[in-house]
């Protein structure tokens, strides 16, 4: 059964049609074209598909596309302002925490949800509120530290 | 006329520097596109059926319902892929690993496949079709494979390397023997001996991006492959034989790769993607769930080891023996004999005898997982090394010093060691900063070595300047970390101009000669050697076509800072010409500007490692945290630090993890239980601290920059660190991987009643 | 005449010796002339064998050269990760 979404992804307007069963992942990525969310899992374990809904992380695969309907949906495309790259995108780049880039999309989200509740966050709790993103090639080091080096840009400090 | 790669000793102006990777901004953006990241008009959506049973004879499957579905494009079975691999036993067992024939040898073993308009089509389609299995006995463990009453996954398999041949059919595929000395001799002269027994389970490389492709193959018989690989030339190479295709007509680009370490150097789904596009005349997309990729791709083996070192009361090994079980999955691998040659290749042996068992079990073919079979068996030998030096009172780092193997030991695989950095790594570790940070209750420290081999292998490289002097770099190996950034550094130091003037580009199969894949620690190493060569000979003609424009002889030019330039005073008035201002008259004096380098780069050396870690084990639930962690390994030369220290960083997370939580759990039926990243639990963010890095330089004579592969060797020395530093926290000997905290409440247990 | 030590699979097919000596300037010739002298070697060579030359490992070349004194190790061919 096709189902009609009408929605707001990065503050544009967007219609799609898709599956009652189908997952916003699966919707964003075939339906709308946006592939920055990646699927590792599909089944909420590896944050590789983090979007923000309605201003909220969640796992795009464990929504259902259909869910999207008038609501707001922030994803990867959406996080620089046209060329200018996001704090947390520069600090990622310089401090090389990514080597295959394939989990950065949904740590990006996930940084940026943490830095939003929290804009000064201990080691600590940037380590647990990353804790839904799964890394296989780095390790977390740089990860953690780009954050708290974005996390330094963004206070002003 | 061979190249001359040795090593320079030059002062660097770009290669050791930090920029900004060429394909950062597509990473942070969201815009790189990834295996699953691309379509094709008329696409099809690919699913495969997968075996339930762990062992069975296929006796029949019936395809006619599936075939019929509206919506339903192509359905595949063995039968659509005829064997084409003219005697090549182990290119065979790829071939049948991608799709079963006659037997299935594991749960989740392809027995047929679809392409449909969608995905809904497609998964109906493959509940359409009907297979009827008889159900074998089966068998999982790798001890359990061996013993006389286990079932037998092929019943012509009689062991190679046993004298004499035996008779009687049985799943051990192979025996190999490494070492020298006579150890015999060696332990009657050992004033302490320990003998232990280990286990280590299966583990999974766990790349966050399941394997994906998009395959077109048109009724000419030409096709195009888009996957993420770790060898796009290599999966070129075998999907074109299994098709029976010209090697030529297949073009494979390389997707930019969301993590491989090994499990990406074998083809999985992609011969079935091509073979059903072949059967729908349509372009074919397959992309593996999660739950796919651990049932149906490549694990690495688990292992049951026993290993006995003899030691004299002055701290000298007299003796070393191990015999090493390593499962294969169903076909033959080469996965205990690796384990047989490096379990004792740290040290300086008098005596030393590794004997290996390649065993055949009902679980997914196994895969290269980066420096395969080496962790497990310096899990099984640094555990006991550090035993010995307890029991003789001796430091473990100045035990092992005493030990290492240095230039001019035999190794125990064979050949003697040229200079090698096994006691730098050491030394380094007894002055750490690490040693002194003092340790609480419930805390233990814990270190171990590591050894890996390490590849050149075949690689060319191409540079073309283009009109306004900016420069594309053309290589052939994947970029699985950042080496497009190092290799731009080897390119701006070569031509003397900044690394912004250099852009990197992998290419596809099409537009460039073979390459061997990005494994073996190999793809900066030889990539970057390569590059070399092709930018000297690029100065070569840029020398050329500048003396052409100066109008003097080509003796006359030198190339310097990124311009040529007369040497000799008769020339004194000439300025210099930059690259754009010979690029804009190539035209003029000749055409293209470009220099190429084809070569093997062989002869690459030996990695070492040591690192050093802390835990703290909570005695009540059996948990384990990693308290601080140190790698310290040799890079030769660090192209791009940030890249080598990610590789150090990224190879110790994957062998905690190993250490302490992931493995493959396998039901009474031969059932995979956790096929998922839930209970198949890597280390996440908040399971580790900052991993400290120390790079040491002592450079490769075999490279004109000195430079190391080093992408795998960081994750040998984990396991047998993690060991000692639990061991030492709880007072107990753990011998069984991973220490999961079932297993260590277990053992403090186990103590306890003792 | 380089001495070459073989690796275990290797030595039946030599008689069981574990290393045997052969006049070689090169891999190539040094190939040739093991699968002329121990036609058991042949199918081994065809999968590919490394050659250790002085610690050093050689996967692929064949025209590397073996210099008199070296110490020449035949090895399996290794895969990575």
């Amino acid at each position: 059964m096709s189902i009609q979404v009408s929605t707001t992804i990065n503050g544009d307007r967007v219609d799609f049609i898709c599956e009652a069963d189908e997952s916003l992942l699966d919707a964003l990525r075939n339906r709308v074209g946006l592939t920055g969310a990646k699927e590792g899992c599909g089944t909420g374990d590896c944050g590789a598909c983090s979007v923000s809904l309605d201003g909220r992380i969640v796992c795009s695969c464990l929504v259902l596309g259909a869910e999207a309907e008038g609501r707001g949906i922030d994803t990867i495309e959406g996080m620089s302002d046209g060329a200018i790259l996001h704090p947390l995108q520069r600090k990622f780049l310089e401090h090389g925490a990514l080597q295959c880039g394939i989990c950065t999309p949904g740590f990006l989200m996930a940084a940026q949800a943490v830095l939003k509740k929290n804009p000064n966050p201990s080691e600590e709790e940037i380590r647990f509120g990353l804790a839904g993103n799964l890394c296989r090639c780095t390790g977390y080091d740089k990860i953690v530290r780009a954050v708290q080096d974005a996390a330094l840009e963004m206070r002003g400090a | 006329m061979p190249l001359d790669t040795a090593f320079t000793g030059q002062k660097f102006a770009s290669v050791g520097t930090r920029p900004i990777r060429p394909d950062g901004i597509d990473k942070v953006t969201g815009r790189a596109r990834y295996g699953a990241d691309t379509t094709a008009p008329g696409q099809l959506v690919g699913l495969i059926l997968r075996s339930p049973h762990a062992h069975a004879r296929i006796k029949k499957i019936d395809i006619s319902k599936a075939e019929k579905l509206p919506g339903v494009k192509a359905v595949l079975t063995s039968a659509d892929l005829p064997d084409l691999t003219e005697g090549d036993k182990s290119m065979f067992d790829v071939l049948e690993n991608c799709m079963a024939r006659t037997t299935v040898f594991y749960e989740g073993h392809a027995v047929a496949a679809v392409a449909a308009i969608d995905a809904k089509t497609a998964k109906q389609a493959l509940k359409l079709i009907k297979v009827d299995y008889e159900i074998l006995p089966h068998v999982t463990d790798v001890d359990e494979a061996m013993s006389p009453k286990a079932p037998v996954l092929h019943p012509k398999m009689f062991t190679i390397g046993m004298e004499p041949r035996p008779k009687k059919a049985s799943n051990i595929a192979k025996r190999t023997e490494y070492g020298h000395g006579d150890v015999e001799a060696g332990f009657a002269e050992a004033d302490h001996i320990i003998k232990e027994s280990f286990k280590t389970e299966q583990t999974h490389q766990g790349y966050i991006e399941p394997h994906a492709c998009l395959a077109t193959i048109g009724p000419d018989g030409q096709g195009e492959l888009w996957v993420c690989t770790q060898g796009h030339f290599v999966y070129r190479n075998t999907c074109a034989q299994l098709l029976g295709m010209d090697v030529a007509k297949l073009k494979v680009t390389a997707s930019e790769i969301g993590g491989g370490f090994g499990g990406k150097t074998h083809v999985w789904a992609e011969p079935v993607a091509l073979a059903l596009s072949r059967k729908a005349n349509r372009p074919v997309k397959i992309v593996m769930s999660r739950e796919e990729v651990f049932r149906a791709s490549g694990p690495t083996s688990s292992t049951s080891i026993d290993v006995k070192i003899g030691v004299k009361n002055d701290g000298t090994i007299t003796a070393a023996q191990a015999e090493l079980r390593y499962q294969g999955g169903p076909y033959l691998g080469m996965w205990a004999e690796l384990g047989a040659m490096t379990s004792f290749a740290c040290y300086d042996l008098k005596n030393v005898k590794s004997v290996g068992y390649e065993v055949l079990v009902n679980r997914p073919k196994v895969a290269a997982y980066r420096a395969p079979s080496a962790p497990m068996a310096a899990f099984a030998v640094e555990s006991v090394i550090d035993d010995l030096a307890r029991k003789i009172g001796m430091d473990p780092i100045a035990f092992r010093i005493k030990n290492a193997a240095k230039q001019g030991t035999k190794s125990s695989y064979g050949p003697v060691y040229g200079p090698i950095g096994i006691g730098p790594t050491l030394e380094a570790a007894q002055n750490h900063p690490h040693m002194k940070a003092p340790l609480g209750k419930n805390q233990g420290r814990g270190m171990a070595c590591g050894f890996w081999f390490n590849f050149g292998g075949q690689t060319c490289t191409d540079i073309n300047i283009g009109i306004d002097g900016t420069v594309s770099l053309t290589v052939g190996t994947i970029d699985v970390g950042g080496s497009r950034a190092a290799l731009s550094l080897v390119a701006a130091e070569e031509l003397g101009v900044p690394y912004s003037q250099i852009k990197c580009n992998i290419a596809d199969t099409g537009s460039l000669g073979h390459n061997d894949m990005t494994d073996g620690s190999r793809g900066t190493f030889s990539s970057s050697m390569a590059t070399v060569f092709a930018a000297r000979n690029a100065i070569k003609v840029l020398r050329d076509r500048a003396a052409q424009m100066m109008e003097i002889p080509v003796d006359d030019v030198v190339w310097e800072d990124g311009h040529a330039k007369a040497k000799g005073d008769s020339h004194g008035n000439l300025a210099p010409l930059s690259l754009k201002d010979i690029a804009a008259a190539a035209g003029n004096t000749g055409g293209p500007i470009a220099g190429h380098n084809e070569i093997v780069a062989d002869g690459a050396g030996v990695s070492f490692a040591t690192h050093i870690c802390d835990v703290e084990v909570d005695p009540e639930t059996g948990s384990t945290k990693v308290l601080r962690y140190t790698v310290i390994q040799d890079a030769g030369k660090a192209v791009h630090p940030t890249y080598v220290e990610g590789q150090y960083q990224g190879g110790a997370a994957q062998g905690i993890g190993w250490a302490l939580n992931e493995e493959y759990i396998y039901g009474k039926d031969g059932r995979l239980q956790n096929a998922g990243f839930l209970d198949y639990r890597m280390p996440v963010c908040s399971d580790l601290p900052f991993i400290d890095t120390v790079i040491l330089e002592i450079p490769n004579p075999n490279h004109p920059y000195g430079v190391r592969g080093v992408g795998e060797t960081s994750i040998v020395p984990p396991l047998g660190a993690i060991g000692n530093a639990v061991s030492n926290a709880i007072g107990i000997r753990m011998n069984h991987a991973p220490m999961s905290p079932p297993r260590i409440l277990k053992a403090i247990e186990g103590a306890k009643k003792h | 005449m380089a001495e070459i030590h073989l690796w275990g699979a290797l030595r039946p097919a030599a008689g069981g010796a574990s290393s045997v000596e052969v006049e070689a300037a090169d891999i190539r010739e040094m190939f040739r002339k093991l699968e002329e002298r121990y036609p058991g070697m042949a199918s081994h060579i065809a999968r590919g064998v490394a050659v250790s030359i002085n610690g050093k490992i050689y996967r692929d070349s064949w025209s590397e050269k073996l210099p008199g004194d070296a110490e020449i190790y035949l090895l399996p061919r290794i895969q990575g990760g």
